[in-house]
């Protein structure tokens, strides 16, 4: 097992051996380099062929019907016919589009998406760049979403999809503070950046000892995504596409793989950074990454096939509100939890207690706020008086 | 920036086209919606985008010719559409329906109340944005009844099934059995789906307090059906003016309180359930005998004029016949539920959201088709 385990990093000496004849050392570390990105970029987009084919398959079985099963067996095929389908569309840029812009924000759009998969440990030392600020920049790449929606909406030329992008842009910035808050979390218990480090500090995964700050920042993902049930970027009952109305073809094929990927992302994040990553008994560390990625991923489509979805005031309202007291609150706790002891258990287990603690107190003040409320959405939401 | 005189930054109003062509709105319908940032400040319905001109054509053909039209009035309870229909021709020619065919009538009828308000539950689900799933539960129900039509009439939706005089053909060997069968499947349904949708908190957050109705607003503007009873008016066509055997039944006219979209959604299941009830007595109570009064197979009603009204699922239906002694109608008028029901909706909107504009409009569940005629 421990040959499977370290695979991805046996290759990578493979190489540099292999050509350490023929180059000189900048050379070799060049194509590792090389061919690091590669194996990176390969497995980053496989999950996207595969969820592709796994939400139309969820959310079909969800609704009590097949899904597609005709193209391929069970329909395994049929990423593939969708990008060929994709890609043989025209290519439309409206007359009213500005150029330059409407051409740009596909690639804003995917590129910061891939360059997170820099930093995502896929096993043991399979990570393409160990950065020592990996979390910061995770939440950097995550803050230019908000930037290429409103530069694509904007570009199109489009009413419809310019009112979209503002809602789009305060839902995005709104909730990348309760996110922040979550991560600090993690940050200090864990006393480093690097995503590698954050993994070898979870002894006990993360989302066992600070359950609220995993719930928070896996709501703040789906939010930063624009997934259910904070999905009104594609409400198809409101202002139809949002902002990828006018895209079409090619662009469209981009904007939608980024998409995917986010999704994914949240998965591989999620994993990462509250669900101990690569660590697993027994099977090699990478199926145990992928297995706890695939697992969040089905719980992301699990919940667009069932819930429906927010409207934008009362989004934001959950943002700031709620989640952003709670993630502060949560901050303070985990940090008291851990240092009283010193015992990586022990403020594990203490942790988990004081989550729970500010879970009740949370609780016991929502139900008192709603029976002093006159609201009648209100005290039927918490108190259940429908 | 544009600072008025109060020291706040000037803001304009948006003015957008919410359709004719849009994924959720039920049928062709375009409403221009002025916008103050998210809220609505403004909304003018405009229809007409599905008028086919039913009432004119009804003037060039026979009663019987205009059936199929009448069925396609509103698509989604096509029986309904042809009772009604039928009663006023029946006033207009003096006929009288055999016992059997009244009960069939009343079994269709509120078997179509449970396919129409199935889908207004499942569609409201839609509009909310529960990616269809919700929806495609209650089609299945739908499906099991469009099966006992099929059964009946020969056709899942414009069934063409009830003519002046009676019903066209009797009830085929079975049909009973599958009925009852499709009843106990429904109540599993209803309960199931209560459990699964009432209460969720994204539900609750979004439909309670929104597009509230008024009474008194409901019953100034000639609202009808689901939507007034859910307002607290306790007003159904069936108790107020008892057309064919329903003072047989015992069944209740539920209410609601507030007048809000979770009300409506409560109306309609709650009514779903009153429709079982109906069912179930009157298969119970199903006599034998003829189906169709053979003395209305050639129609020439005397001169004279004649308005009858029923309860079909979406309100009001009403027909006015005017005859002058031929084959064809003289006018054909039909009162449409559907668009009195729609005439409160600028009041419900304003000072809403957006999204919220989208499931008031779900919620009170109209058909285009009714509208235009």
């Amino acid at each position: 097992m421990g040959f499977l385990d370290t695979l991805p990093v046996t290759i990578m000496q493979w190489v540099r051996s292999a050509l350490s004849p023929y180059l000189p050392v900048w050379g070799s570390e060049l194509v590792v380099a090389l061919a690091k990105v590669v194996l990176a970029l390969v497995v980053g987009i496989m999950p996207v062929i595969v969820f592709t084919w796994m939400e139309r398959k969820v959310l079909a079985r969800g609704q009590d019907r097949f899904g597609p099963n005709v193209a391929g067996p069970f329909g395994l095929i049929v990423a593939f016919a969708d990008a060929i389908k994709i890609l043989t569309k025209e290519d439309v840029i409206p007359a009213a589009a500005d150029k330059p812009a409407f051409r740009l924000a596909p690639a804003l759009i995917l590129i910061p998406a891939l360059l997170v998969i820099a930093v995502i440990p896929f096993g043991r030392g399979a990570i393409a760049a160990d950065l020592n600020v990996g979390v910061l920049y995770v939440i950097a790449m995550g803050s230019m979403t908000a930037l290429a929606v409103l530069t694509a909406s904007w570009s199109s030329g489009n009413k419809y999809s310019l009112v979209s992008a503002f809602r789009a842009v305060a839902q995005l910035v709104s909730y990348e503070v309760p996110m922040a808050f979550a991560l600090l979390a993690v940050v200090l218990v864990s006393g480093s950046l690097s995503t590698v480090r954050i993994v070898e500090a979870q002894a006990v995964p993360f989302a066992l000892t600070m359950p609220i700050a995993a719930a928070v920042y896996f709501l703040c993902a789906l939010a930063e995504a624009n997934r259910s049930p904070f999905d009104l970027l594609e409400g198809e009952s409101e202002l139809v596409a949002g902002f990828n109305l006018e895209y079409s073809g090619m662009k469209f094929a981009m904007v939608y793989i980024g998409e995917y990927l986010h999704i994914f992302l949240i998965g591989a994040l999620t994993t990462t950074l509250f669900l101990g990553g690569y660590r697993g008994p027994i099977l090699p560390g990478w199926f145990w990454f992928f297995a706890k990625s695939l697992f969040v991923v089905f719980v992301v489509l699990w919940i667009r096939t069932t819930w429906p979805r927010f409207r934008i005031d009362q989004m934001l309202d959950f943002a700031w509100k709620f989640l952003v007291p709670l993630a502060m609150a949560n901050l303070v706790v985990v940090a008291v939890a851990y240092k009283i002891t010193s015992d990586v258990y022990m403020g594990a287990g203490l942790s988990l207690l004081a989550n729970l603690l500010l879970l009740t107190a949370t609780v016991v003040l929502l139900v008192a706020w709603a029976r002093r409320s006159k609201s009648r959405r209100v005290r039927a939401l918490i108190l259940g008086e429908v | 920036m544009v600072i008025t005189d109060r020291g706040e930054i000037a803001t304009e109003t948006v003015t957008i086209n919410l359709g004719p062509h849009h994924p959720s709105t039920h049928g062709v319908f375009r409403m221009v919606v002025t916008l103050d940032g998210e809220t609505v400040v403004d909304m003018v319905p405009k229809f007409g985008y599905l008028h086919r001109g039913i009432e004119k054509l009804a003037e060039e053909r026979t009663y019987v010719q205009t059936m199929p039209l009448v069925d396609r009035l509103d698509y989604i309870c096509p029986m309904t559409n042809e009772h009604a229909f039928c009663l006023a021709i029946e006033k207009l020619a003096g006929l009288e329906v055999p016992e059997r065919a009244e009960y069939i009538r009343v079994i269709m009828d509120e078997l179509t109340r449970i396919m129409s308000h199935i889908l207004a539950a499942g569609f409201l689900w839609n509009e909310l944005g529960a990616t269809f799933t919700p929806m495609i539960y209650a089609f299945r129900q739908r499906e099991n009844l469009m099966d006992l039509f099929e059964m009946a009439s020969g056709a899942r939706m414009f069934h063409n099934y009830i003519r002046p005089g009676g019903v066209v053909a009797d009830l085929p060997e079975g049909w009973v059995t599958q009925a009852r069968k499709v009843l106990d499947t429904l109540d599993r349904f209803l309960d199931e789906f209560d459990a699964l949708t009432a209460e969720n908190e994204i539900f609750l957050v979004r439909a309670i307090d929104v597009g509230v109705l008024p009474a008194q607003l409901a019953v100034n503007c000639g609202i009808s059906g689901p939507v007034l009873r859910a307002s607290g008016v306790r007003y159904d066509v069936r108790l107020a003016e008892p057309y064919s055997v329903y003072d047989r039944f015992d069944f209740e006219v539920p209410i609601q309180k507030h007048g809000d979209v979770y009300d409506r959604y409560r109306q309609y299941i709650a009514e779903t359930h009153q429709s079982i009830r109906i069912i179930r007595q009157a298969l119970d109570a199903l006599p034998e005998g003829p189906v169709r009064n053979e003395k209305a197979k050639r129609l020439r009603p005397p001169v004279g004029e004649a308005y009858a009204r029923i309860e079909s699922p979406k309100g009001d239906l009403g027909f006015y016949l005017v005859s002058e002694g031929g084959q064809q109608p003289y006018r054909c008028h039909i009162r449409s539920s559907c668009l009195m029901n729609l005439t409160a909706l600028r009041q419900m909107v304003i000072g809403h959201k957006i999204q919220d504009l989208v499931i008031i409009f779900g919620s009170i569940n109209v058909t285009m088709a009714d509208i235009d005629r």
